[in-house]
């Protein structure tokens, strides 16, 4: 089964609005939209599991109920086939269904106000042209009062989506203007990556706040501060450690030498990032690269080990009493090793994670239980996976086991405890690959 | 009635090395691509993670991996007019079964032949005049030089990431790797694996001898690798759960690791597991497949039509399919006529255990090519006229493994029960190093594979016959490699040590282990009247079936053969991509 987080969603686009004859876009104008809706990832949300490709019907758990994902197919009658350009244009920028009614802000409508007009026309081009229409409607959501009344909405809009279209900055090479359009806009990092306010609001929809991308746990998982500026001798914390190849690297493949994807983010490495160019992936990186980031006072003071030790202490195999230990090397050495670094691109260094340091730790508790698998690409085909250890270890277990990694080698993670493992394993999907062995005569 | 499947630009029996490569090399053509595998699908996440990969009984003593006897085997016999039986029970060889094949049980020795090996028969008769052969010996060239498959084997290596030392760069003798190797047009893509105890005493020793060791050719990752189609491969861990097993860590080379992944992205290529190719269909006249006939995986027959058919099945299968399918005349040992299942050939090999009280090899660390070698007794290496017999050996000194049920090796005299097996047990585990000569086997006239007459499968078709034994040529050879392991076994200072070689009395035993190294019986060669295939791979009488594997070698290589084999089907594609898709037709005119 697969899970989506409810921010990015389109809401119920009906069948309303006025036949439109499209008019006939260039080829190049299709294949420009169907890059721009890689860049946006409208096919995450506007497909259903074993769905046909934007047709909607995936579901979407969300506070206020269950948002189903609607069909965006060039269908009339079940998809946007009757939008006109300009409602096409009004849905992805403003929010507003083509019969006037307001989408909920699950679609990131804040985020694509910044699309420029010529990718609009791209982007409707490819919709109406290049996407095989589905005449089936995907279910109507599920959403309960007062949040089914959609004109509550337009106060929401009012106070916070009010951005406008994207302007560089003066004197912002054009390189950082790519990225910072492609990051605030289509990409609509900050859905995940910026907090959110009381009214579920992202604080901020550009660089102009420095509450930007500075991070946002969702479901309990940890979606990481990506400013990647600024640091200083002592090295910095997550993206300032990282170089634009690294980046780069994470974006096109799911993995680079620190880390690898998990969670949400695996499915928009695999459907949107790792399909784009490689200069746009630069473009992004060298913005996420440009954003400073606040010192964080944190690390140095909540640590008591440090690599070293850690290690030392592994490849000696001292763990009397140390049962969180004695658990890492019985089930995680043999791939990320004694220095906890794993093998570069391949197995994901554990050594100050943002996965494994998160202050929520459901993120790294459910990889445990159930493993995690990268996704396909197209520079890195291969979906290594990390098999699950929810069916060899107990609660009790997987907590001492998260809680030794979480401060080995100078992380700074909290106490995990075996309740909140529990609540994670009963989260799992019951029918989830298991490499649990079964035994045979 | 059988269902008809839509056409399909190729069909590929088989998904294990060869057909993952065709798979990539067919599909890079923009044709429609089916592979069909007998057997389940499988990967590293779930089938071989860790930790259910570490376990000898269900994998390394039940053979959870490999075919299952009572569903296909086929029958023995040692000489033309024994009674062949079948083979129940696993042990002398171990055909895998399912995605991957044996690409994911081996151990990962990956080597190029000797040029010489590829022209045995014309160099035989150069050097050593053609007296030298004796008479029932039927030894052949393979009809391809070492330089024409140099850059295939180059580019094998890359995909499956070896890692080694080179011995020969372009013809300049390199420090550290095998002087007498091949030349090679680049170094391996990884360096050596690290070196254990029982590596550095042979390395050490050997060069005191004046020998050239050198690391084991190795498709067991010795640091994080990505290979030119973007697969990866994770440095191995030495845990020693290789031969037998599933790699559980992404470290052993495999269709999995090295190729799968890229092959399954792409939209013209599919695969269907569970599905057992019962033949290939000839048109009327014969002279050309109309594609094949399947059981899928409920059981129903199906009729899968292709332009082109290629068979990358185990060797020993080809060769039944090609018997069961009337693609090329069956041999026949009395007459000679014939070429279908001609020159059966299997594996010599010998070894000495060598037990020191005061040395602690830690046998747990180890991994399936963790070797040290010698190339000083090999094929290009011995006077043949002097030796008395045709062939050679590698010797390695590998420690492969500790797994306990079967890797036990007691001193000599030790009772193997009781209290005293548990004192030799305690006093011995891992107190013991091995020295193994891993060495050539001539093909004879008597050795083959015909269809048997009594037994059939679960489909009701005949069995394989093998008709195999060891040959004085052969034993000679060995008896030879066992005189100068036993002077480097001296010259280690063991506390004590055994010997074990074959020897003139020795009978081919179907029991104990061997070598998964069947070779032979869909041979490659120069003319249609000796050999099935011509040296493109393809057979002689249906242009448009081609035969990978290591049945097409005419003899055994003295190495472990899945380089050649890699080699020989970069070569094979590269023919059927250049020559063969703009003008289908034979490749040589017979």
């Amino acid at each position: 089964m697969i899970h989506r987080y409810w921010m990015p969603a389109l809401i119920g686009c009906g069948v309303l609005g006025t036949a439109t004859v499209a008019m006939a876009a260039q080829q190049s104008e299709v294949e420009r939209g169907a890059y721009l809706a890689r860049a946006g990832d409208c096919v995450a949300c506007h497909t259903a599991p074993e769905g046909k490709p934007f047709a909607g019907g995936l579901k979407i758990e969300s506070p206020f109920g269950t948002i189903v994902s609607t069909n965006i197919t060039p269908d009339p009658e079940a998809g946007i086939g009757n939008y006109s350009r300009d409602e096409f244009a009004a849905a992805l920028r403003e929010g507003k269904r083509a019969d006037g009614a307001n989408l909920y802000p699950a679609m990131p409508y804040p985020s694509y106000a910044k699309l420029t007009d010529d990718d609009i026309d791209a982007l409707y081009a490819y919709f109406m042209q290049g996407v095989e229409p589905v005449a089936e409607k995907a279910p109507e959501s599920d959403v309960s009062f007062p949040f089914n009344q959609r004109w509550g909405i337009s106060l929401w809009n009012w106070m916070f989506a009010d951005a406008d279209t994207f302007e560089p900055k003066s004197g912002q090479s054009e390189q950082l203007a790519r990225g910072a359009y492609l990051v605030q806009g289509l990409g609509h990092c900050g859905s995940c990556h910026t907090p959110r306010g009381l009214l579920f609001q992202e604080k901020a929809l550009d660089d102009s706040d420095d509450a930007y991308l500075t991070g946002e746990t969702l479901e309990g998982w940890w979606a990481p501060n990506l400013r990647g500026g600024g640091g200083d001798e002592n090295g910095g914390r997550g993206l300032q450690n990282w170089s634009a190849d690294d980046i780069v690297a994470y974006l096109a493949t799911g993995r680079n030498d620190h880390s690898a994807v998990t969670g949400e983010m695996t499915s928009v490495v695999a459907n949107s990032t790792s399909h784009l160019s490689d200069e746009d992936l630069h473009a992004m990186a060298a913005y996420l690269k440009s954003l400073p980031r606040a010192a964080d006072g944190e690390k140095s003071t909540r640590s008591e080990t440090t690599p070293e030790q850690t290690e030392k202490m592994l490849t000696a195999a001292d763990v009397e009493g140390k049962p969180g230990a004695r658990l890492y090397l019985d089930n995680c050495n043999a791939c990320h090793f004694a220095n906890g670094q794993g093998a570069p691109q391949v197995f994901p260094s554990l050594v100050d994670n943002e996965l494994v340091n998160a202050d929520d730790p459901t993120g790294l508790v459910h990889v445990i239980l159930a493993g995690a698998r990268l996704p396909s690409t197209p520079d890195k085909p291969e979906a290594l996976a990390m098999p699950d250890f929810g069916w060899r270890l107990s609660d009790e277990e997987a907590a001492q086991l998260a809680t030794f990694v979480r401060g080995a080698w100078g992380n700074h993670g909290g106490e995990v405890t075996a309740d909140q493992v529990a609540e994670v394993r009963k989260s799992l999907p019951e029918d989830r690959q298991s490499s649990k062995p079964d035994f045979v005569d | 009635m059988a269902k008809t499947n839509p056409h399909v630009d190729v069909v590929l029996i088989g998904l294990g090395w060869t057909n993952s490569i065709m798979g990539m090399e067919m599909t890079d053509e923009g044709l429609s691509v089916l592979a069909l595998e007998r057997g389940p699908d499988q990967d590293t996440v779930p089938d071989f993670a860790y930790p259910k990969m570490a376990d000898e009984l269900t994998y390394g003593v039940r053979y959870q991996l490999m075919q299952r006897p009572a569903k296909s085997t086929l029958t023995v016999r040692h000489g033309v007019r024994d009674l062949a039986v079948p083979y129940r029970s696993l042990g002398s060889f171990l055909p895998g079964n399912g995605v991957g094949g044996a690409g994911t049980h081996w151990n990962g020795h990956t080597w190029r032949p000797q040029p010489q090996e590829l022209r045995l028969k014309s160099y035989v008769e150069e050097t050593f005049g053609s007296d030298t052969i004796p008479e029932e010996m039927a030894i052949q060239d393979f009809g391809i030089s070492y330089d024409e498959l140099e850059p295939h084997f180059d580019f094998f290596e890359k995909v499956a990431g070896i890692a080694g030392k080179a011995g020969n760069l372009n013809g300049e003798i390199q420090e550290g790797g095998n002087p007498f190797e091949g030349w090679r047009s680049d170094e391996y893509p990884m360096p050596p694996m690290k070196r254990t105890l029982n590596d550095t005493l042979f390395r050490d020793m050997a060069a005191e001898q004046g020998l050239h060791p050198f690391p084991m050719p190795a498709a067991n990752a010795s640091e994080a690798y990505t290979n030119p189609y973007g697969m990866q491969l994770a440095p191995c861990n030495y845990c020693g759960f290789c031969e037998r097993y599933g790699c559980l860590n992404y470290s052993k080379s495999s269709p999995q690791t090295c190729v799968l992944g890229a092959l399954k992205q792409r939209k013209n290529f599919a695969y269907r597991a569970n599905c057992e190719v019962m033949k290939v269909n000839l048109a009327s006249d014969g002279k050309t497949a109309t594609g094949v006939t399947y059981i899928d995986e409920n059981g129903d027959e199906v009729i899968q039509p292709a332009d082109l058919v290629i068979m990358g099945a185990y060797s020993l299968h080809n060769v039944h399919l090609l018997l069961l399918s009337g693609i090329g005349k069956p041999y026949d040992p009395i007459s000679g006529e014939g070429v279908v299942g001609k020159n059966y050939a299997y594996q010599m090999n010998g070894g000495a255990t060598l037990y020191f009280k005061d040395k602690e090899f830690n046998p747990f660390i180890g991994a399936g090519a963790n070797a040290e070698v010698l190339n000083d007794f090999g094929v290009e290496q011995i006077d043949f006229g002097q030796a008395g017999f045709i062939g050679g050996s590698y010797f390695s000194a590998a420690m492969t493994n500790g797994q306990p049920i079967r890797n036990m090796p007691l001193p000599k005299g030790a009772p193997n029960w009781g209290a005293q097996w548990k004192q030799a047990v305690q006093e011995t585990y891992g107190h013991t190093m091995t020295i193994g000569s891993h060495g050539s086997n001539m093909s004879y006239r008597d050795c083959y594979l015909d269809l048997d007459p009594t037994y059939t499968d679960d489909h009701g078709r005949p069995l394989m016959r093998m008709t195999f034994n060891w040959k004085d040529n052969d034993v000679r050879m060995t008896q030879f490699m066992k005189q100068k392991i036993d002077i480097l076994s001296k010259a280690l200072k063991p506390d004590d040590y055994k010997l074990s070689f074959k020897d003139f009395d020795s009978q081919y035993d179907v029991r104990p282990y061997q070598t998964t190294h069947n070779v032979g019986g869909a041979i490659m060669g120069t003319d249609p009247t000796s050999s099935v295939l011509n040296r493109y791979l393809q057979t002689w009488d249906v242009h448009n079936v081609f035969v990978m594997g290591a049945s097409a070698f005419p003899q055994n290589i003295q190495y472990n053969p899945t380089g050649l084999v890699g080699g020989l089907t970069y070569w094979a594609a590269k023919a059927i991509r250049e020559q063969y898709l703009p003008n289908p037709g034979p490749l040589v005119q017979a």
